[in-house]
């Protein structure tokens, strides 16, 4: 692992944008005018963000010789000795994509909000404080660490809402950022009490926090018998239901999807960039890092009423996501709520391949079917950790042009706008470019990953898949409708004297989102090589 | 790596040219200044004017240097597509051999997906057709673009089309092939949109992606079902493989396996659907017409040269599937065969009857598109596979002239209607254009024969090629053969399906003829039915020469092009030109598995069957529906012209028929009333009904129910907890109320309470330092 004076690389990357944030923090009392701050910030943002790819480089070329370790361990070191938990920090083929991506993301969100003049610095400092948050979300190995970074994501991203989102619409005393910021801090907030309690009740009685040695031993702990009184299948249950509630708000699974399209839709650009970009995919990775190998045998259990097991419980819920993602983002309006709604659409994709992963790395693990097919499973996965990275990608250029739009309008109504095409078209391709990266255009990178999930899930799911297609028809239906309001028809004279081609900043923030786009869609394997490695090591490790 | 000396590796560069095209373009020569919006000269055309703005307009340089790097791309392609055409001419058996290269894409646990290109016989045949005709499109699109405001836009898009239909035909594997088509809906989407201010160009434009992603979805599944199955896309080690070719014919499917259906005709049905909405065939064919929105080169690049082509093309790249399981040369028809050759001959006929009563110049044609390409598929539908292949081909070519002579024909009739407004001839407004005419409407046109005399016998040239004038022109001859294969097997074995493509067949043949020579009747024929059309002309310069050029060159091949395929029994001709075989069936058959390979697989037909010896039948309905078609046509329109003004005869002719027809059976607007009006007003009440309504209903009770539980246990905090709580400091507060009385200002009350407060801190230090023992 990469060390920076003495200190490894990972502990940076925690704690340097939260130093980094207080730094810009600390700097509006002092005076320096506001460029400083911002320039201080994206500097620092750069810094995180080479090391982020110096970690992944790293990482690819350390993975060969890793062997049937999933883990890089990078730091190791005592904690909390009172609960057990220990400070330990690692990455896998997984974890140092999102790595990559949150390092990726951060610099482009800051340039996206290098406009904004209201406590510009206590905005630019929380961006790196959520940096802070989602780095330790990814590189921890131990499950306090890993709640605690968790939870912390939310304090940024609630003020961020709260304080910096949407104006008031006219005639209205409250803005909605209000009720948004509220909403998105109880739902999520709710949403983790009952993981506290499982993370809890894990480490108790595991007697440790190490996610690597839960893997191994919380599966099988006291089979058959009693814990706290009761069979300890149901407090496997109830323990699963814990995590399975937080992550499934945060992914978002439908129905525990509502607070989303509020959270984006009055969020500040750079909060909808960090938010779809990576908050939705803590959600994805608790799932893939936690719930899937700690309770293989819960997947299985049958469900009360429904008759399916929960796997294909999930992958129903997914493939309601889908289709009634993309049917609601086709019915909006307002552009920022259907970016909004395009993220439930996707990370339906998202979801299916988790419960196809789910599903047979169960029925291999606890030997119901143990001839399930891991090719199949192995390629579902790629998918979906690629589908995360990508969805990262998408979203936040998606937010950064519809924010741009936003900032120069002051509407996100579609009906305000109209042949905008004519006045900016660098704006204008590149909004085409990224919608269509969006909606999965063979070429970029969202087709990949979709692909592979597709690939994965029909023989698991098979009608299920069928259904998502609708979901993938109508991607189309609202990508096409947000371009051709945005763009397509006769120019509204009302922005005749407006500038409305992206600033220099923007621009800036797109170039690198769609070079990535592009060299995912036309050589994943630049990337995928990292995920397929320790994805198949994962199922090695249960079949072999 | 040395791309142009091995020759498995040169196959790479074909697309790579236009591509190349496309990023320079879009990234560094499209330049543009700004210029009022209500400038006739370089703004104006198709663009709305905007009153006191300024818009970018493509500057010059910009626009010639964009219009040579296109042009550089396109030529490299083509140059380069010769050489691999002559390195493919040089294996000894192609078919069995073939250039080939891949590289590890992706990774797939242990193993990797290859993409890469190949180079077999259907390539070879592609890389024929697709350069040539790409070239004289772009040459055309000099012309016919020069006044454009954004053609180093059009230019880049164009390239990209161009690019994208290349790496299609290369492509080794079905997911290369799938891009490739992709980014063609997408290039096609964004061309025929092109005009994006026009609001039928953008709804035309949403329509077609809309309605192709219909048909992609459920190809997408396909090809991930076939992935799964075989786990591998590659089309050599699955159409040229009988091992995977059997395993497909003989799997259960995953889904409706009780009906006795193989795996490989559920991946066929699905692979098909795609092509269904690609090439336009119904019920998914409603969006080729509104794509003549776009510019007329796009119209050529859709109709002939590439988008229809390609879902034809995949077609014929996977025959081997489709055919896997039956044996059409003995009248057994597996069910993605059988869905081919109902849908193919249906629309053929159905296309056909809606183009006999159009009256846009453009829309004549695309119907005849969505019918030749029902002809193809068809053809594939009943075995026909060398016949199909040869009708795309020759099909590409004389469609492709006809609609660039079309835009000709719109082009001068634009220029038409500019001189005479210059003359004064009309009293309209002096704003360029008259929004009541029509410069595509034929009822407008007439005499165009004498002011546009290129582009009229161009025009006749591809419209008889079109109709299958026998023995000179090349949809004669490739007509002709899917006729010839599907009497075949009629009489041989008394095939329903090959009958019912007989006989549907035949009588589109016969309607295409006809509304053909309606077409060039209503067009060039008699005396011009409107000022416009007396003074239609290209004008002179490059674009007449830009615009003629490409005219001339594919009514060459509308001619020639027939004459590779002809049957080498043909009495007189076959002689003279398949001495020893014919020439296209034999190079193209070898795409298809081995007879040696398949035969020790009982599910596999003999893919390699004999051409279909000469029959005088098929010949004969050829002939027959040809010549009377084009004769019923030439009585109607060419010996009586039309005047200004009067009733198509077609109204009296068909009766109520005839508004049904003009109106495409109200398809579109079925499909609007069912489908598009329902998704709209469902996707709002998902949000209104369900989200809004249900879900956050839900929350906001759990919301208020904790409120309202928070305000309980507020009150009780008053009365109880705040009882305590504030009863502490409240009697502090009074406590130190009571004492602030003693502050009352007089120096000796404080000099008396320093007094009692020394004696009484006094009298403790003495007490607790022990000084004084008390007892």
């Amino acid at each position: 692992m990469i060390q920076i004076f003495g200190i490894d690389a990972l502990s940076v990357l925690i704690f340097g944008p939260a130093l980094a944030a207080f730094v810009v923090a600390a700097m509006a009392p002092l005076g320096p005018s506001k460029s400083v701050g911002r320039w201080t910030a994206l500097i620092f943002s750069l810094l995180f963000a080479i090391l982020s790819i110096a970690v992944f480089l790293d990482y690819q070329a350390a993975a060969p010789a890793i062997g049937d370790d999933q883990y890089i361990v990078a730091q190791d070191a005592e904690w909390f000795s009172a609960l057990g938990a220990r400070w330990t920090l690692g990455i896998d083929g997984i974890s140092v994509i999102m790595i990559l991506l949150t390092g990726i993301l951060t610099p482009l969100a800051i340039l996206a909000s290098w406009n904004i003049e209201d406590r510009s610095n206590m905005h630019m400092a929380l961006l790196l404080f959520f940096e802070t948050g989602s780095m330790g979300v990814f590189a921890a190995m131990d499950l306090m660490v890993f709640f605690l970074f968790y939870e912390l994501t939310l304090v940024p991203m609630y003020f961020l809402i709260n304080q910096w989102g949407s104006l008031p619409k006219a005639g209205i005393k409250y803005s909605g950022r209000f009720y948004a910021s509220t909403k998105f801090m109880i739902y999520s907030f709710g949403g983790t009490l009952g993981m506290l309690l499982a993370t809890q009740l894990i480490g108790w009685s595991a007697g440790t926090y190490n996610m690597a040695e839960l893997v191994e031993t919380w599966p099988l702990f006291r089979q058959g018998e009693a814990l706290l009184g009761i069979d300890v299948s149901t407090v496997k249950a109830l323990a699963f239901a814990g995590f399975f509630v937080a992550f499934s708000i945060k992914v978002p699974i439908w129905p525990f999807h509502t607070w989303l399209p509020d959270a984006h839709g009055e969020a500040p650009t750079a909060g909808s960039m960090l938010l779809a970009g990576i908050m939705l995919k803590l959600g994805a990775y608790g799932f893939i890092r936690l719930v899937i190998p700690l309770f293989p045998g819960v997947w299985l259990t049958e469900v009360v009423l429904i008759g399916v097991n929960v796997a294909t419980l999930f992958a129903i819920l997914s493939v309601v996501g889908i289709v009634l993602g993309a049917f609601a983002a086709f019915g909006q309006n307002d552009i920022k709520r259907l970016v909004a709604y395009s993220s439930v659409n996707h990370m339906g994709f998202v979801g299916i391949g988790i419960a196809v992963m789910a599903q047979t790395y169960a029925q291999i693990w606890t030997g119901a079917q143990p001839g399930a097919d891991v090719q199949t499973a192995i390629l579902a996965t790629n998918g979906t950790v690629l589908q995360m990275f990508n969805h990262g990608l998408s979203s936040a250029g998606m937010f950064l042009l519809a924010g741009a739009l936003y900032h120069k309008t002051h509407t996100r109504d579609l009906g305000d706008y109209g042949g905008l095409w004519v006045k900016a078209p660098v704006m204008g391709a590149i909004l085409i470019f990224t919608s269509l990266a969006s909606l999965g255009l063979p070429g970029l990178n969202g087709f990949v990953s979709e692909f592979l999930i597709v690939r994965g899930s029909w023989p698991v799911f098979t009608g299920l898949t069928a259904i998502a297609m609708i979901g993938l028809l109508f991607t189309g239906g609202y990508i096409l409708k947000g371009i051709r309001a945005v763009l397509h028809g006769p120019f509204n004279l009302r922005w005749r004297d407006y500038d409305l081609e992206l600033t220099p900043a923007e621009l800036l923030g797109m170039i690198p989102l769609m070079f990535l786009m592009l060299l995912t869609g036309v050589y994943p394997n630049w990337i995928l090589p990292t995920i397929n490695a320790t994805v198949t090591t994962l199922f090695a490790g249960i079949t072999g | 790596m040395d791309f142009l000396n091995d020759a498995n590796l040169t196959p790479w560069l074909i697309p790579a040219g236009p591509l190349l095209a496309f990023l320079i373009i879009t990234l560094l020569t499209n330049r543009s200044k700004l210029v009022a919006a209500t400038d006739q000269h370089e703004y104006g055309g198709h663009h709305p004017d905007y009153d006191g703005m300024r818009v970018p307009v493509v500057n010059r340089y910009s626009r010639v240097i964009s219009v040579a790097v296109g042009m550089a791309g396109v030529i490299f392609a083509l140059l380069i597509s010769w050489r691999v055409l002559a390195d493919a001419s040089q294996l000894h058996h192609i078919g069995e051999e073939v250039l080939a290269s891949s590289i590890a894409w992706m990774d797939t646990g242990e193993t990797s997906f290859f993409m890469g290109v190949l180079v077999d016989p259907a390539t070879v045949i592609m890389l024929v057709m697709v350069p040539i005709a790409v070239l004289m499109i772009f040459i055309y699109s000099i012309g016919y673009m020069a006044h454009d405001p954004r053609q180093a836009r059009f230019f880049a898009l164009i390239s990209l089309f161009a690019g994208a239909m290349l790496t299609l035909v290369v492509a080794d594997n079905v997911l290369l092939l799938f891009v490739g088509w992709e980014i063609m809906g997408v290039c096609s989407y964004l061309l025929i949109g092109f005009w994006f201010e026009k609001e039928s160009a953008y709804k035309a434009a949403i329509k077609a992606f809309t309605t192709t992603r219909i048909a992609d979805v459920v190809m997408l599944l396909g090809i991930a079902y076939l992935y799964s199955v075989t786990g591998t896309l590659s089309f050599r080690d699955i159409m040229y493989s009988p091992e995977t070719l059997d395993l497909l014919a003989t799997t259960t499917p995953i889904i409706l396996g009780g009906w006795t259906v193989s795996a490989a005709s559920i991946i066929g049905i699905f692979l098909i659907i795609g092509t269904v909405g690609k090439s336009a065939q119904f019920p998914l064919h409603v969006w080729l017409p509104d794509a003549m929105e776009g510019p007329t080169p796009v119209s050529a690049m859709i109709h002939a040269a590439a988008m229809v082509s390609a879902g034809i093309f995949s077609l014929i790249r996977l025959y081997p599937l489709f055919a896997a399981g039956g044996d059409p040369h003995h009248g057994i028809l597996t069910e993605p065969l059988a869905f081919m050759a109902v849908v193919g001959a249906f629309t053929a006929l159905l296309a056909a009857t809606m183009a006999v009563a159009q009256s846009d110049v453009k829309a004549v044609l695309a119907y005849s598109t969505i019918s030749q390409l029902g002809f193809m598929m068809a053809a594939l539908g009943i075995g026909a596979y060398v016949a199909a292949a040869f009708h795309l081909i020759t099909h590409a070519f004389f469609k492709a002239l006809l609609f660039m002579a079309a835009g000709s024909v719109i082009h001068g009739m634009e220029h038409g209607e500019h001189h005479a407004h210059e003359h004064g001839e009309h009293d309209h407004d002096d704003h360029g254009h008259d929004h009541h005419f029509d410069p595509q409407d034929m009822f407008n046109m007439g005499g165009l024969r004498k002011t546009m005399p290129v582009t009229f016998w161009t025009f006749l040239i591809g419209g008889l090629s079109l109709s299958g004038l026998p023995i000179i022109t090349a949809g004669f001859w490739s007509k002709d053969e899917i006729l010839a294969d599907a009497w075949l097997v009629l009489e041989q074995y008394g095939s329903g399906a090959h009958a019912l493509v007989f006989v549907l067949l035949a009588a589109a043949a016969f309607m295409t003829a006809f509304y053909t020579m309606r077409q060039i009747s209503l067009t060039f024929g008699g005396e011009a039915r409107s000022e416009a059309a007396k003074h239609a002309s290209l004008g002179q310069g490059i674009v007449s020469f830009t615009m003629t050029l490409p005219l001339l060159i594919l009514a060459v091949f509308a001619v020639a092009a027939g004459f590779v395929g002809v049957p080498s029994d043909f009495p007189v001709l076959g002689p003279i030109f398949s001495p020893k075989y014919n020439a296209f069936h034999h190079l193209i058959i070898e795409a298809l598995p081995l007879p040696e390979a398949t035969a020790a697989y009982a599910s596999l037909p003999d893919y390699h069957p004999h051409a279909p010896p000469f029959n005088i039948v098929p010949v004969a309905t050829s002939f027959l529906v040809a010549l009377l078609g084009l004769w019923f046509g030439w009585r109607m329109y060419w010996r009586n012209p039309l005047k200004a003004g009067q009733q198509d005869p077609m109204e009296s002719v068909l009766g109520t028929m005839y508004p049904i027809l003009k109106n495409r059976y109200y398809l579109d607007d079925l499909y609007e009333k069912a489908f598009v009006k329902p998704s709209q007003w469902f996707g709002v009440q998902v949000i209104a009904f369900l989200d809004k309504g249900i879900i956050d209903s839900f929350l906001h009770v759990i919301g208020r129910i904790f409120t309202w539980l928070g305000d309980l246990v507020k009150v009780l905090n008053l009365w109880l907890i705040d009882g305590v709580g504030d009863g502490i400091p409240i009697a502090i507060f009074n406590f130190g109320g009571w004492l602030r009385r003693m502050q009352t200002g007089r120096v000796q009350q404080y000099m008396l309470l320093v007094l009692v407060a020394a004696v009484l801190i006094g009298i403790v230090l003495v007490l607790s330092s022990g000084a004084v023992e008390l007892q």
